[in-house]
């Protein structure tokens, strides 16, 4: 499939500045960092999750542990996809009892990832609360699930595709908007 | 992932490298739900396994049963001794009536080679083999496989030496067939009566001699000595057979300082291994078996885990 690229929504520049204000943002609404602990779910919450840890760390001071969360074994469309997905570790060396986690994620869309998180996370502790912060929100939600914390809302269509990319994992920071080509 | 077109797992014999890396890799992530807290994934919700064991078995049964649930399956096990096929029932029939009860998959254990292959063809479920014969283990192959390559950080090129029963042993078939497609040099060592004659065709090395078939070997996996064999006199005495050929403190010592000792359960100390080498720091005995779940864990996920029109066939 090739998918033609539409519209740049963030460059690596917007991207730091959107992680900047929801690095105050989370700080601001708890308080604070008493507690505080960020989970990215697989894969490109993970570096985000690092990047809004190390913001807060130049903000606050305080070092705030960071997980790693895959939800393949929680997802609710395994039998329905094309191509079974890679199953990849959970790597959250800390214990998420009583603490606020801040999970975190690229793209809010149906939010059918997000709630096979929230499922994937109660199995591991009981937090305090959980918070979802992500860096794009494209609407078309299926679920009662709202993120608190957002990089930049953008309406799109169902045929159109967010791609995030950042560095660790593309070599570039960036998130644009494709679309199917031929279409 | 390259595991998706196989309905079944026969033998280690018919997976690529790739598949194998594949079940390996899902199986990390695998071992860390089994040390958790909370030891349960919904992925399996609403699939049925049934083990149907026509051997004795208690850890590869258990294993399989531990595997199902963690993943959320329903397992069932068939007593066979309790079962219709004490009254007569044909395999076939046996086969037809768990299909028709909804399960999903059977893993089935056989003293007969080629039974799964029998039931794989009889069956729109999917098939794991548990152990037939003397043909193939592919899931103790696979968890031989990834214990080594977790404490060796990688198979390739690694230097293994499987001892003892080697003509009976579907274990020694499962574990030559799988690491020499990861470049392994795989040494054979037992007396000439449990040497299958011919056995340098699967590209192994014969040593008939313990001392010399370990010098310098990375890993050692002794086999189970099954006492039936003695009664049919391919060797003399249990203590002579010890003499020989069990795995003790002195002979380990020709391998590499960091070698590995497995050995696939159960044990019978002092004939196979020694208590002190079966309990030392190089023995990995118990981690095999949890990496025996996890790898099963994998197999399960991998096998019933995506949709099932993609993967049929």
């Amino acid at each position: 499939m090739n998918f033609i690229e539409k519209t740049r929504i963030m460059d690596e520049a917007g991207m730091r500045r959107a992680l900047t204000r929801i690095s105050h943002e989370i700080i601001e609404r708890n308080k604070g960092v008493k507690d505080l602990a960020i989970i990215g779910i697989r894969r490109r919450g993970g570096p985000l999750a690092e990047r809004l840890a190390e913001k807060i760390k130049e903000i606050e001071g305080v070092e705030i542990p960071v997980g790693l969360l895959d939800i393949t074994l929680y997802r609710d469309d395994l039998t329905t996809l094309a191509s079974q997905p890679m199953v990849l570790r959970t790597e959250v060396p800390f214990d998420i009892t009583n603490k606020v986690i801040i999970l975190t994620d690229d793209v809010l869309y149906t939010g059918r990832t997000v709630r096979a998180a929230l499922d994937a996370l109660i199995d591991l502790g009981r937090p305090r609360a959980i918070q979802l912060a992500v860096l794009v929100d494209r609407g078309h939600k299926e679920l009662p699930i709202k993120a608190d914390y957002v990089g930049k809302n953008v309406p799109t269509s169902k045929k159109e595709i967010i791609t995030v990319r950042v560095k660790e994992i593309d070599g570039k920071d960036e998130v644009v908007i494709e679309e199917l080509a031929g279409e | 992932m390259s595991f998706e077109h196989h309905k079944d797992l026969l033998g280690l014999k018919d997976l690529g490298k790739e598949e194998i890396t594949t079940i390996l890799d899902v199986a990390v992530p695998m071992k860390d739900i089994i040390k958790r807290d909370i030891k349960k994934v919904p992925t399996l919700r609403g699939k049925v396994v049934v083990t149907l064991f026509y051997e004795p078995s208690t850890r590869t049964r258990t294993s399989f049963e531990l595997a199902g649930k963690y993943l959320s399956a329903d397992t069932v096990n068939l007593a066979v001794n309790t079962s219709s096929v004490q009254k007569g029932e044909s395999l076939r029939d046996t086969i037809k009536t768990i299909e028709v009860m909804g399960a999903d998959m059977v893993v089935i254990r056989h003293s007969m080679s080629g039974v799964p292959h029998y039931v794989s063809r009889n069956t729109s479920m999917r098939v794991i083999n548990a152990g037939d014969g003397v043909h193939e283990h592919p899931t103790q192959g696979l968890l031989d496989m990834y214990s080594i390559r977790e404490k060796k950080g990688t198979l390739e090129g690694l230097k293994v030496a499987i001892v003892g029963d080697i003509l009976h042993s579907r274990v020694a078939r499962s574990n030559i067939f799988g690491l020499q497609k990861f470049g392994c040099e795989v040494r054979v060592i037992g007396p000439s009566t449990l040497m299958p004659p011919g056995v340098e065709k699967l590209g192994v090395k014969k040593y008939f001699n313990i001392e010399e078939g370990l010098e310098g070997v990375d890993v050692i996996n002794v086999l189970r000595i099954q006492r039936e064999r003695q009664k049919k006199g391919l060797f003399p005495t249990l203590e002579e057979y010890a003499n020989l050929y069990c795995l003790t403190r002195e002979r380990v010592s020709r391998a590499r300082p960091d070698v590995l000792v497995l050995h696939p359960g159960p044990m019978n100390r002092g004939v196979e291994i020694s208590s002190e080498v079966a309990d030392s720091v190089t023995s990995i005995i118990n981690e095999q078996v949890t990496n025996g779940v996890a790898v099963r864990m994998a197999l399960l996920y991998l096998m019933m885990g995506g949709s099932r029109d993609e993967i049929a066939g």
